[in-house]
């Protein structure tokens, strides 16, 4: 398709065209030109609220342990970007999740920038304990739709890791500290395979109903597609409203955006992302794992979604911690303009 | 290999000049030697009447011809205005009725253009239209640089539907910024039911170095029969060919359902 030289890269105009589409959302540095905002796209939020997962669920799957102080730097990067949600570590026992060991020094290390919340994973009571110990202000439980997944992953039953979130919960909610329940596997399970929608649904419901202030339904293994997480969603949304529901997609199959897209036009405006895509799959080596929030991004410009995030400074933080953990980006909007 | 998948459509080769494009210098001997099966379509590039005589020659049944919503685009590729190359295509058209040869007409740059920067719904919908009215029996609209998002690729489309059916339409989504398959959902939504895309999601772009270029085949077979849309394609069969092509050009595959499935 042509045979134009790479000096168009040059070239102003594709300057100009990569400076409106990657669009500054940035609201904290103040007013944008009239000219650089896109009109927004009937069907769609206003706003969306993106929670920032890379420095927890990204880095729990990578290979590469990395040092403390580079995480702390990450995260401390990751606040200057916009974002409003950094979830920073999981409160988890390293025999586990090496990669959290340091979960504690983390949490302390970390500059808590007004305005900017900073939720941890807390599987039980005892980690519950030591995350508000280490100064956390808002946790997280993560279930899941699927009795394997549940038994091979925190090694109980669905009824008994809800029995264990409520009493985090609960103590949570004593504490005034907001709750987050996760749903895994909530379009396909790597044990299971299909997923029934009334179970998706009444694990949903449950942590709810505990007092989970938000629901992030996740496609853990990617599998989904637009038409599954649909009716997912119409499920789910019979007995939970849409402002407390959030997204979790994977890009495994390289379905996130299109089943994100799906999710907003649904009413859904909470979406979870990972800066550079980071981590990989567990279950299909090789396999890509989280949606980049670059990629997220870029898609909200365009559709004239305010997100509040700079994503200039995003991609800075994804070339940070890309080069710390030695990997190329999974972001396609970062491998365009790195190089462009 | 593409063949024995199931996929209906197999775009063989271009007959290009290979001072331009060195890779399809082959363009004759592949469009002879390759086996064409019943049912399938083989079509292939021809830019000039030159290129159309040759590819008859070789055996062509379907002609592709290339044009652009970007003047810009037009000039730096092949060196004339949209109006001029619009009467260089309508001379192959002419020839292709003739021959009883079908026509599909390709517009670049519907969504953004490495040199105009942004392109116009109108005037994406005024050049669509010519193709069509001169002959071709689709258009596929390409978003070139990869640059749209699903706003955009709605406000485009609702501007050539005013003046093309739906049914003539087709979308060609690159990846370069991770949007093609959002963008094709979005297409999909909107009626259009043929899409362009390449297995293993070969191919750059060569305006963004490094960055990724076409769709891959395999991730939009796997969404469309995530959404009970019949294809006809054997998913099985394309991941064994888009194998066969990475073995071949020694790289990693662009598909993130070959990634996950093949564990490569």
């Amino acid at each position: 398709m042509g045979n134009v030289p790479c000096a168009v890269k040059h070239c102003l105009s594709y300057q100009q065209l990569l400076r409106e589409h990657l669009w500054i959302g940035d609201s904290v540095a103040g007013a944008l030109e009239p000219a650089q905002e896109s009109a927004q796209v009937s069907g769609f939020p206003e706003y969306v609220k993106i929670v920032e997962v890379g420095p927890r669920d990204g880095l729990q799957n990578e290979k590469v342990i990395v040092p403390t102080d580079i995480k702390i730097e990450f995260i401390n990067q990751l606040s200057q970007t916009g974002l409003s949600v950094i979830e920073v570590t999981s409160f988890v026992s390293s025999r586990w999740i090496p990669q959290m060991a340091d979960h504690t020094e983390v949490m302390k290390g970390i500059h808590q920038y007004p305005g900017i919340r900073y939720p941890v994973l807390t599987p039980n009571l005892q980690g519950f304990h030591r995350a508000v110990a280490a100064g956390a202000t808002e946790v997280s439980v993560f279930g899941a739709a699927s009795e394997s997944f549940s038994k091979k992953n925190i090694n109980c039953s669905i009824e008994e890791s809800m029995k264990k979130f409520e009493e985090v919960v609960k103590s949570a909610r004593h504490m005034n500290i907001p709750a987050r329940g996760y749903v895994s596997c909530a379009l396909g399970c790597p044990y299971e395979g299909n997923i029934t929608l009334q179970k998706v649904t009444e694990v949903s419901k449950r942590l709810y109903g505990m007092g989970c202030y938000e629901i992030s339904l996740g496609d853990t293994i990617g599998v989904g597609t637009p038409g599954s997480m649909k009716k997912m969603l119409e499920s789910v949304m019979k007995e939970i409203p849409p402002r407390a529901l959030a997204v979790h997609c994977h890009d495994t199959y390289g379905q996130a955006l299109a089943n994100i897209l799906t999710a907003l036009q649904m009413g859904i405006n909470v979406v979870d992302s990972a800066v550079s895509g980071l981590g990989g799959c567990p279950y299909a080596k090789g396999a890509s794992g989280n949606v980049a929030t670059e990629d997220l991004i870029y898609m909200l410009n365009g559709l004239g979604v305010n997100t509040g995030v700079n994503l200039y400074k995003v991609m800075e933080a994804g070339d940070f911690i890309c080069k710390a953990v030695n990997k190329t980006t999974n972001s396609k909007v970062a491998q365009a303009s790195f190089n462009a | 290999m593409l063949s024995e998948a199931g996929l209906p459509v197999v775009e063989a080769t271009s007959f290009v000049s290979p001072k331009w494009v060195p890779q399809m210098a082959d363009h004759a001997e592949v469009l002879k030697g390759i086996q064409k099966f019943p049912g399938v379509n083989y079509p292939v590039l021809t830019p000039n009447f030159k290129g159309f005589q040759a590819a008859v020659a070789a055996g062509a049944k379907e002609v592709a011809i290339f044009g652009a919503a970007s003047e810009l685009f037009t000039k730096k590729n092949i060196n004339c205005s949209i109006d001029e190359s619009l009467q260089r295509f309508d001379e192959i058209l002419k020839a292709a009725r003739a021959a009883g040869i079908s026509v599909r007409g390709y517009v670049s740059c519907v969504l953004g253009c490495p040199y105009e920067g942004k392109i116009s719904p109108a005037k994406v919908a005024e050049v669509t239209k010519k193709l069509y009215s001169m002959g071709c029996y689709e258009i596929s609209l390409g978003d070139t640089i990869g640059v749209g998002t699903p706003g955009a690729m709605k406000d485009m489309l609702s501007a050539v539907l005013q003046e093309v059916p739906v049914t003539a339409l087709a979308v060609h989504c690159h990846d370069t910024y991770g949007q093609a398959l959002a963008n094709t959902l979005t297409a999909l939504q909107m009626g259009v039911s043929v899409m362009d895309s390449s297995v293993a999601g070969l191919g750059g772009c060569p305006y963004a170095q490094g960055a990724s270029g076409n769709l891959a085949t395999e991730d939009l077979v796997y969404m469309l029969a995530g959404l009970g849309i019949h294809t006809g394609v054997n998913l099985q069969k394309l991941l064994e060919a888009g194998a066969f092509i990475c073995q071949a050009l020694n790289r990693r595959t662009n598909s993130k359902v070959a990634q996950a499935t093949c564990k490569l």
